[in-house]
């Protein structure tokens, strides 16, 4: 069920009409149902998987929970310390046992639909070098709706009760809804459960002005998904199939055409997602903060997908760093490469294996890894550099509250980033070397002065809509750069300002919208992942 | 209660401004036809035209290029219509008998049996020209669901903007200058073609895998039958004389049986074009697809007759009030045949 799809919009309308007219009492059971049908709507068999999540994190979690609680209970009946370290180690390692099989089967299950035809085509290649001819055959097991997203949501719940930090759910029902609730199936974003339990469990009222600005945030999503990225999408999509045809400035055009694309299309799928949850008065955690204004490649990443980046910090990067065999190399590798060096050795490699995690997490493809890797290394030149950074700052110490200088960095960054995901583009490694390197040896600004992109095939009227989606980006941009949300400032407004915004964004969805005949009705791109 | 009154009121305020302007965009955004594809304003002039016909012509371009509704009244005083479209499909043409019923019945409905090759969805294209111009009714609805192709919405069908929206940016000036209201550019559903272009080929049929008409085609066929036997309306089943496309002899068998079994008349033109004195060199358009206004005037001459003849239509050129509405289309009829002369 596309966001973009009637089916969506009706369906959605559907819940939350119930979730308001039925008693109170039964809404979180309404959008458990709703989950659930949404879910079986994409594959009944589908379930099982997500069925499988649900049920094996919800023993798990409750047996640890009972054995925290069996040894809160009993640790009063030793008296020796030695007596309660032991107890305390084996109620420790029961937990341990839950907690590990639940996340090895879990994230087992996610190894194996994601990455089992990546594994089987990778040593094709390798046997294939050795006997030509000889190959496995894939298994196209087709990837289950969100299996990255609510697998990750729900280890991030499993871990924090192991860890503690989170008290184990009772409700198996409530549990479940956390696990799977609908609007952000889709693309997440990758809630926490002491953020989202805040506001799921408890009744809600109909609250006209919560629902006002809900609706807003949703237009505000269709509005960027289908005016800029599905606009976009065909003619990135041209640009990219025809890579002997297009080359140099178009590989350019590319990076810039592909950036504006995958932060509407993204944060459009947010919109919506957070803007639907609000409309059953749940509150879900922002998932991008003007990733486009940031001056490095460190802060673009804490401000871009930040559920994703938060999840591998707190959960890969920061246990890595400090984990027994983590410290034990620290200790050799200061010893190899002195204090300095030999202390940020094991960070770069922490980072180094967050990273690639992080590609591999985007997709089982090289790309997607070569595309974490240099991610990982640009910020670990940049970490590099830092000491150059700050001796030019104190030699300019203007330039660094300059208007000029932030400009610079934000474009500096913008470039970068839009280099990197050139990997995400062209989808295939060397490629992706060849068409940058296309840049500096076939820039074909002749044709590209000649044509522009009006040579692609595509309609005019997807670059005007596309522009007109940019503009009005930019505006919202501009008025909510105090950090205030639009559709906060459009509460705010008296009712003929209000009802305007809603007309501006209906009608400029269905006038410059991209549907209907001659349009595939495009996925997200974050469903993939 | 007042604040909820007040509440109630600038809602229902909103959505009536909101329908307001969507219906206004709407009307903008929608083609008009008025600088090409003229037969797209085809099937909606029937709505203000004088419905007071004896004969309704269904069917694809061969009944709206072929017979001249101006000959007919002009040489036997019989008032007819015709509600074809481009590649009108068999169910189209029920849907639209079944709408026209709606406003009038007429004493025969005469159709164009081409249709009974297409036994399921063909174009998108073609279905907005027959159905687009449909007014609102349970026949639109059954015409929409039987034409849709698979890449279709029912939804842009009822709003015609989510199909026509992109037009934004190819808006020009008669899409203003016609916003309310678009000239009437068919004669009765007629449109006239004054140019000459003479058969040069006469195409054979290639071979076909099949040769019989689907059930679908059969079923509506049916409908049809059934729908004229219940308004007590003569149906009279016609190949015009088109050329081509290629009229098989094993569908004029299909159609010369199914006449027989239903006790209809069933006339192939093509037998007939000498005695009808159709000359391919002068009295066709485009080579043979479809005749020019001099092809069909002695096309409609001829069938007059038989209507006359046959079905004994009374000769309505004494009645004033309807002489009044023909004379005006007669006119403006010869002023174009004139000029395209």
């Amino acid at each position: 069920m596309l966001f973009t799809s009637w089916t969506f919009v009706i369906y959605a309308s559907v819940s939350v009409l119930l979730y308001y007219i039925l008693p109170k009492k039964l809404q979180p059971k309404i959008l458990l149902v709703s989950s659930i049908i949404f879910y079986a709507y994409a594959g009944v068999e589908y379930l099982l998987f997500l069925f499988a999540t649900i049920i094996t994190v919800f023993i798990a979690t409750n047996k640890i929970e009972d054995l925290k609680e069996t040894q809160k209970a009993n640790l009063s009946n030793f008296s020796d310390k030695a007596q309660k370290k032991e107890y305390k180690a084996k109620i420790h390692l029961k937990q341990k046992k839950w907690f590990l099989s639940c996340l090895i089967l879990n994230f087992g299950i996610l190894a194996v639909v994601k990455y089992t035809d990546f594994v089987i085509s990778n040593i094709n290649v390798v046997v294939n070098t050795v006997s030509e001819g000889s190959s496995l055959p894939l298994l196209n097991i087709i990837l289950p709706m969100g299996i990255s997203f609510y697998t990750f949501q729900s280890m991030s719940y499993l871990i924090d009760v192991f860890w503690g930090k989170q008290k184990a759910e009772r409700n198996f029902f409530n549990y479940a809804l956390f696990a799977s609730f609908f609007p952000q199936m889709i693309q997440g974003p990758i809630s926490r459960y002491s953020d989202l339990s805040k506001t799921m469990f408890s009744v809600h009222k109909f609250e006209q002005n919560n629902f006002y600005s809900a609706c807003v945030r949703v237009l505000y999503g269709y509005f960027k998904k289908m005016i800029i990225a599905d606009r976009l999408i065909p003619v990135i999509a041209l640009l990219v199939a025809n890579p002997d045809q297009y080359q140099g400035i178009y590989v350019i055009a590319v990076m810039f055409l592909y950036a504006i694309c995958l932060y509407a299309d993204f944060t459009g799928g947010i919109d919506i997602t957070i803007g639907v949850a609000k409309m059953f008065g749940i509150d879900l955690v922002e998932n991008f903060n003007k990733p486009f204004l940031s001056v490095s490649i460190a802060e673009y990443w804490r401000k871009w997908h930040i559920t994703m980046g938060t999840w591998f910090r707190d959960y890969i990067f920061y246990p890595l760093s400090v984990s027994k065999k983590m410290l034990k190399f620290t200790t050799k590798s200061r010893k190899v490469f002195g204090g300095n060096l030999g202390k940020r050795i094991p960070v770069y490699v922490s980072t180094m294996i967050l990273w690639f995690l992080t590609g591999l997490w985007h997709g089982a493809a090289w790309n997607f890894i070569v595309w974490g890797m240099v991610n990982g290394l640009v910020i670990l030149i940049s970490q590099e550099l830092s000491p150059l950074y700050a001796k030019f700052h104190k030699k300019f110490p203007k330039a660094k509250t300059s208007k000029s200088y932030f400009a610079f960095s934000v474009f500096r960054t913008f470039w970068l980033m839009n280099i990197i995901r050139v990997f995400d583009c062209y989808a295939n490694v060397p490629l992706t070397f060849k068409m940058f390197g296309s840049i500096f040896t076939n820039l074909s600004i002749n044709e590209f002065l000649t044509q522009g992109l009006a040579g692609l095939g595509v309609s005019s009227v997807s670059y005007i809509a596309a522009l007109y989606g940019t503009i009005f980006l930019l505006f919202v941009g501009y008025i909510t750069r105090k950090s205030e949300k639009f559709e906060d400032i459009a509460k705010r407004q008296n009712y003929i300002t209000k009802t305007a915004i809603v007309f501006f964004l209906v009608f400029s969805i269905i006038i410059f919208g991209a549907y209907g005949i001659g349009f595939d009705s495009s996925q997200f791109i974050y469903n993939q992942f | 209660m007042n604040v909820k009154f007040r509440v109630t009121v600038k809602i229902l305020a909103s959505l009536l401004v909101f329908v307001m302007l969507f219906l206004a965009l709407e009307q903008l955004l929608v083609p008009k036809y008025t600088d090409s594809v003229y037969e797209g304003q085809l099937i909606q002039e029937y709505y203000d035209s004088d419905q007071n016909n004896q004969v309704l012509f269904i069917g694809d371009c061969e009944v709206y290029e072929n017979f001249s509704p101006i000959t007919l009244w002009e040489e036997y005083g019989i008032t007819s219509y015709i509600r074809g479209g481009p590649q009108q499909l068999i169910w189209q043409s029920y849907y639209l008998l079944e709408d026209t019923l709606q406003y009038e019945t007429p004493d025969v409905v005469v159709f164009n049996v081409l249709s009974m090759k297409y036994d399921e969805p063909q174009s998108e294209a073609y279905n907005r020209l027959n159905i687009d111009g449909m007014e609102f009714s349970q026949s639109k609805i059954d015409a929409i669901n039987a034409s849709m192709t698979e890449e279709e919405s029912f939804s842009s069908y009822i709003f015609p903007i989510l199909r026509y929206h992109d037009r934004i940016t190819e808006l020009t000036w008669d899409d203003f200058i016609y916003y309310f209201d678009t000239p009437t550019i068919s004669y009765n559903g007629y449109l006239m073609q004054t140019d000459v272009k003479a058969v040069e080929v006469i195409p054979e049929g290639t071979a076909l895998a099949s040769y019989e008409f689907g059930e679908t085609s059969y079923m509506y066929l049916d409908m049809i039958t059934e729908l004229c036997t219940e308004n007590d309306i003569e149906l009279i089943l016609i190949k015009a004389p088109s050329i081509y496309p290629y009229w098989y002899e094993q569908w004029d068998e299909q159609m010369v049986e199914y006449a027989a079994e239903n006790e209809l008349l069933y006339i192939n033109f093509l037998d007939y074009v000498e005695e009808i004195g159709i000359d391919y060199q002068t009295d066709t358009y485009d080579s043979g697809l479809h005749l020019n206004v001099y092809g069909a005037e002695k096309m409609s001459d001829y069938f007059g007759e038989i209507l006359q003849s046959e079905y004994g239509l009374e000769n309505l050129s004494d009645d004033e009030e309807i002489s009044n509405y023909w004379e005006s289309l007669v006119e403006s009829y010869y002023q174009e045949r004139n000029e395209g002369t």
